[in-house]
């Protein structure tokens, strides 16, 4: 019988974990962490709008590193350049939705859903960026082609996330400076909520280990069902088998 | 929609994404896998 899944004991693990880390995060956002002096309550948004882009800010590094290494051993495998992808596409879901929350933020704090802000620009410009970027992947053509532009891309794209960051700093900007990740190292958040923001960035980093890990599989069956490197995988693994044998006798 | 409007609609959003991108991802997963062989699946 096939197997129907691209699940694994790993990614069970991974995937009961991150339900169990998230409802903590939720149940200690809404239900311990204390409101902020200056923020109220509004402060609750920030455990899912902080770790959604620094997890975003982590898919597309990855994304960045896997497709240097791809870019570097073009026409082995295809196996980083579908790990690029996956991580591409799990990044543009988080930076997404750090934008749809830091709205939501904005508007109780600012008064407004958004302002042309350096900060908002710049994330804005980096969320089309890699839109763009997944474009480019879905173009047909010769997968180890597609794989070599979209590294270039890649690579290109993931300076962008410098500017970001430090954009708080260079100019002004309506949008806070880093209360953790910041220039002086200082930490200006009270323990609970540093430590509930702490389990926010390890649920999302579990959700996206498990999403890479699916959709870069995902990727694979694509590639397979359109009869790219089927041979090849098949043989593969019946090398890696006779191997065993041959080492068991 | 006063501040827990707000609050609510941020995690739901941000929670039923998640939801639906991993449901999207598990159910093509299945589709596809029906029709490769187990030998070329690398993670099996």
């Amino acid at each position: 019988m096939v197997s129907r899944s691209t699940g694994t004991t790993t990614t069970r693990v991974i995937g009961i974990a991150a339900i169990a880390v998230l409802a903590w995060v939720v149940v200690s956002a809404f239900f311990i962490t204390p409101a902020d002096f200056q923020q109220g309550e509004s402060v609750r948004i920030m455990y899912a709008h902080v770790p959604a882009a620094w997890i975003a800010y982590l898919a597309f590094i990855t994304t960045g590193i896997t497709s240097g290494i791809s870019l570097a051993r073009r026409h082995r495998t295809l196996g980083f350049d579908r790990v690029a992808g996956a991580s591409a596409e799990v990044g543009v879901l988080f930076m997404g939705l750090a934008l749809i929350t830091g709205s939501l933020w904005g508007r109780l704090t600012w008064g407004t859903f958004w302002q042309w802000d350096p900060r908002l620009t710049t994330t804005l410009f980096l969320f089309v960026t890699y839109v763009g970027y997944l474009a480019v992947r879905n173009i047909d053509g010769d997968p180890h082609r597609r794989a070599k532009r979209s590294a270039i891309l890649a690579l290109l794209a993931v300076l962008e996330i410098p500017l970001v960051h430090f954009s708080v700093v260079l100019w002004r900007s309506l949008h806070q400076e880093a209360s953790v990740l910041n220039p002086d190292g200082d930490v200006r958040l009270d323990d609970m909520m540093l430590f509930t923001l702490f389990s926010g960035v390890v649920g999302f980093t579990l959700v996206f280990v498990w999403m890479v890990i699916h959709r870069q599989r995902l990727a694979t069956l694509r590639d397979l069902q359109q009869g790219v490197g089927l041979d090849a995988a098949i043989a593969a693994r019946r090398n890696e088998g006779a191997a065993i044998a041959g080492g068991g006798q | 929609m006063d501040d827990i409007g707000f609050i609510l609609a941020s995690w739901l959003i941000t929670l039923g994404s998640i939801g639906v991108l991993a449901f999207v991802t598990l159910r093509r997963a299945r589709q596809l896998a029906e029709h490769v062989p187990d030998e070329a699946k690398p993670w099996l």
